[in-house]
């Protein structure tokens, strides 16, 4: 796929992405607010109406704060270029390449090696990397892997994989309390004026999205991430020139056994490497936000 | 009725055309800008390399001994570099200031003493970092004048090109293949 289309399709990827939350968190918001009003016995449309304001205020101020919310949850501060040199130098020479302006540097107090990109464009983007990222890749690794995060941020990935992060984070928030009310507010309430039936039935509605709103959620950021990091890798390489760096880069990622602790599964996908070791799911390959990284490796070394 | 239908296809074409003389247009200057900015960056990269290196002579003396050739070599280069009009002429004087280079960096390899102070450490750092810079900065270049050149040459693109006078192929930032050859200074070491 060639570059323009493919940052189209990230741009129109976001308009996706947010008219299906705002679907799904109009539906989940519509139950809510249907079982307070069955609570209390009035007060849907003004429920329904704060719903309304509070996620529109949540998704403008997650458009607009995306990088600030992303960095502050991965507890990432800003790297002075005087402390940083080296990082600041590579990141440079690489924006030369890439003809992007230059990302604001953050850097991770872990001594796991991972890096991610975020930001809404690429003039409001970051790159942030780990401690380990600095102290355990050579020059020339360093290289390849700040290459594939500019790569996410001049495709646009890094719109869309942020914009993702917010929105499901908020969805699994909703779901979450959505759940709760659910137990305080049946628990020891039998009768009301509304007929039983209906009210049955909405309780079976709301159990349901509750469960599977997370579930949803996350499908959508794993298709997400996947694909795209095969296209980082081979821009990357564009860039540098150098295919060697990000593959051996990638292979000490792997044999690095170390937990990225400021990750969670909402920041995942959008690491250079799943930064949640250890996880083994039944349905791995289904629920897995990467590649497995020898496949990647393969797919640059070209055999 | 039919002839409101020709009018119509007439119309059509006419507004399909003027839409596309004036995205090719834009892409002419566009592109034509971007070939200036990155022939800018290249600029700006070389002289920073050749301000670097009376630096790292400076730094290298009190340790090693040098020819008086490594200096006059440096300082021609810089003064190619900072005449130069045209790429060719750049990259020709990029090859001298990368020569001079090897041989400093010859010189101090055996030197341990120089090798191990801190100074020297971070002048290697700024000095790999600003050679990959001058690459990239030549690899962006040369990029932006292919895409240049296979606009103004490529028909239909090449009628508009010749309209407006955009016809003038540009010249890419290339050392030729012998000098390539001699000049190969390996920054993978260095770090």
């Amino acid at each position: 796929m060639d570059f323009y289309s493919q940052i189209a399709r990230n741009k129109r990827m976001t308009y996706i992405l947010f008219l299906l939350f705002f679907i799904l968190i109009g539906f989940l918001a519509y139950v809510v607010s249907f079982i307070i009003d069955w609570y209390f016995g009035a007060g849907f449309i003004f429920f329904y109406s704060i719903f309304g304001v509070l996620t529109s205020i949540f998704a403008i101020t997650s458009y607009y704060s995306s990088d600030k919310i992303v960095t502050s949850i991965s507890k990432a501060k800003e790297a002075p270029a005087s402390k940083f040199k080296q990082l600041h130098n590579i990141v440079e020479e690489l924006c030369i390449a890439s003809g992007l302006p230059k990302p604001k540097i953050f850097v991770i107090n872990d001594t796991a090696i991972n890096a991610f990109a975020t930001g809404r464009n690429p003039e409001h983007a970051v790159v942030c990397v780990t401690v380990g990222c600095l102290t355990r890749l050579s020059r020339a690794q360093l290289q390849g892997v700040i290459a594939h995060e500019l790569s996410h941020i001049k495709s646009y990935d890094v719109r869309t994989m942020t914009i993702a992060t917010v929105l499901v984070g908020m969805a699994v928030l909703l779901s979450d309390m959505m759940f709760r009310m659910f137990f305080f507010g049946s628990l020891g309430r039998s009768n009301s004026r509304d007929s039983g039936g209906i009210m049955i039935a909405m309780i079976g509605i709301s159990i349901l999205l509750a469960i599977l709103t997370p579930i949803i959620a996350k499908m959508i950021t794993f298709t997400i991430s996947r694909k795209r990091e095969f296209s980082a890798d081979a821009t990357a390489i564009q860039l540098t020139r150098n295919p060697e760096g990000l593959a051996t880069a990638l292979e000490v990622i792997e044999k690095d056994t170390e937990k990225l602790e400021a990750a969670n599964k909402a920041t995942a996908h959008l690491y250079i490497s799943n930064p949640l070791r250890g996880q083994k799911l039944l349905m791995k390959s289904l629920f897995s936000t990467h590649p497995p990284i020898k496949d990647r490796v393969r797919a640059i070394r070209g055999h | 009725m039919i002839d409101l239908i020709i009018l119509g296809v007439i119309v059509l074409i006419i507004v399909i055309v003027l839409l596309w003389i004036i995205t090719t247009y834009n892409a002419f200057i566009q592109i034509e800008k971007q070939v200036q900015n990155s022939w800018a960056q290249i600029d700006v990269q070389l002289k920073r390399q050749a301000d670097l290196i009376p630096n790292l002579v400076e730094t290298v003396k009190g340790y090693a001994k040098f020819e008086k050739k490594v200096l006059t070599d440096v300082t021609k280069a810089r003064t190619a570099i900072m005449s130069a009009k045209t790429p060719a002429q750049a990259a020709r004087g990029e090859n001298m200031l990368s020569g001079a280079l090897k041989s400093i960096f010859a010189v101090a390899e055996s030197y341990p003493r120089l090798q191990a102070s801190e100074n020297f450490k971070a002048l290697q750092e700024e000095l790999s970092s600003t050679a990959n810079k001058v690459a990239f900065a030549r690899q962006f270049y040369n990029d932006m004048v292919m895409k240049w050149n296979t606009l103004i040459l490529q028909f239909p693109s090449n009628v508009l090109a010749n309209m407006f006078g955009k016809n003038k192929e540009k010249e890419s930032f290339e050392a030729s293949a012998s000098e390539r050859k001699n000049t190969k200074v390996d920054f993978s070491d260095l770090s």
